[in-house]
């Protein structure tokens, strides 16, 4: 079973390929709208892809306010 | 060969519409959707829908099957223009603003209705946002292909609507109660698998993939006698008549509210990055 860091590693990986952004520019703490420059429509490719990856289900609204990569991570951790 | 075999017709038409485009060719009917950002569901796109119904009533005789997709790259349609629909209703008393919808909502109903009703084998290829007026698009056909990314949504409750195209009776035809209350009552977007598990999407498609696999499932479908075909639509896909009129009345009730026009200023007002987001 993965930890909470596992997976806030593995999402930063997933974000860094699916976006094209070098992994070491990214850190956990990062807003990802920002970092990713995306708005609502990539942000739901991204949980959407997320989704796919970890075999979770990730309803929009646990999203909601969040916007940085821990917190996006600990969502899908309670999920696992 | 079938004494209605399509797939030899020598028939081939194109139209071009401001939103739409569609073309006849080897029995099958396509229609593209493009109308920037996201094919929002406004006038626009409800005339040139309505005329795209008369073509498709005309090429009964020609096609076995019609496949409904997109160009634009964010999805499959956002759904209702809310945009158009704020400006239009904003300086409307609020007899004259549910007159307004429920006209619209009359000529929306006739043209999903009529898709719903072909005799033609209906197939959406849909990827990216696939929300409101544009699921409700998509349940109006017979079969829904899905690119992998697709994502399917309600969130009229978001705004104090239901939603007002016929998505409920069509939901409620194809898929469980309870998956329903959960995309209704959470206004939450699901993914391909939910929506797979859940029984509305037939087939899941590779990313860029959907329009390949919805013309081999179109081409297969042509195969069959269309009078056979038709017969068995008809038996297994009744429109529901009743509960698709109580839906028209229950929304003009709703959007009577001052919650909702608030609900659409606050959405066409938001210029931030979160308006797909509940």
């Amino acid at each position: 079973m993965r930890t909470l860091e596992q997976t806030t590693d593995e999402l930063l990986g997933l974000a860094a390929e699916y976006f094209k952004i070098p992994r070491e520019e990214l850190t956990a703490t990062d807003d990802f709208y920002k970092k990713l420059k995306i708005d609502s429509l990539r942000a739901l490719e991204l949980i959407t892809r997320l989704e796919h990856h970890f075999g979770v289900e990730l309803p929009d609204y646990e999203v909601q306010g969040v916007t940085d990569f821990r917190t996006l991570a600990s969502r899908i951790q309670s999920r696992l | 060969m079938h004494e209605t075999d399509v797939t030899a017709s020598k028939i081939h038409i194109f139209e071009k519409t401001k939103t739409l485009s569609w073309e006849l060719k080897g029995g099958v009917l396509e229609l593209a959707l493009h109308h920037p950002p996201c094919n929002e569901i406004g006038m626009a796109m409800l005339e040139d829908l309505e005329q795209f119904v008369e073509a498709l009533r005309a090429a009964e005789k020609d096609a076995g099957a019609l496949i409904v997709y997109s160009l634009q790259e964010a999805g499959f349609s956002a759904g209702a223009d809310l945009r158009e629909l704020y400006k239009a209703a904003a300086g409307l008393t609020t007899t004259q603003r549910v007159a307004g919808v429920r006209a619209f909502l009359e000529r929306i109903h006739s043209v999903l209705n009529a898709i719903d009703a072909s005799p033609l084998t209906t197939i959406a290829a849909v990827h990216g946002v696939t929300f409101g007026g544009g699921f409700e698009l998509a349940l109006a056909c017979d079969i829904i292909i899905a690119d992998k990314m697709a994502r399917f949504c309600f969130p009229e409750l978001r705004l104090g609507l239901i939603p007002g195209f016929g998505g409920i009776p069509r939901l409620r035809r194809d898929i469980g109660n309870a998956v329903m209350r959960d995309i209704l009552f959470t206004g939450r977007s699901i993914n391909v698998s939910k929506a797979m598990a859940a029984g509305l999407v037939s087939q899941v498609a590779a990313e860029g993939e959907v329009l390949r696999l919805a013309r081999a499932t179109a081409a297969q479908v042509c195969k069959f006698d269309r009078t056979t075909s038709g017969a068995a639509k008809r038996f297994i896909k009744p429109l529901p008549h009743e509960e698709l009129r109580r839906e028209i009345d229950l929304f003009c009730e709703l959007v009577a509210r001052p919650a909702v026009m608030e609900g659409l200023r606050k959405f066409v007002e938001n210029t931030g990055a979160h308006p797909y987001l509940p």
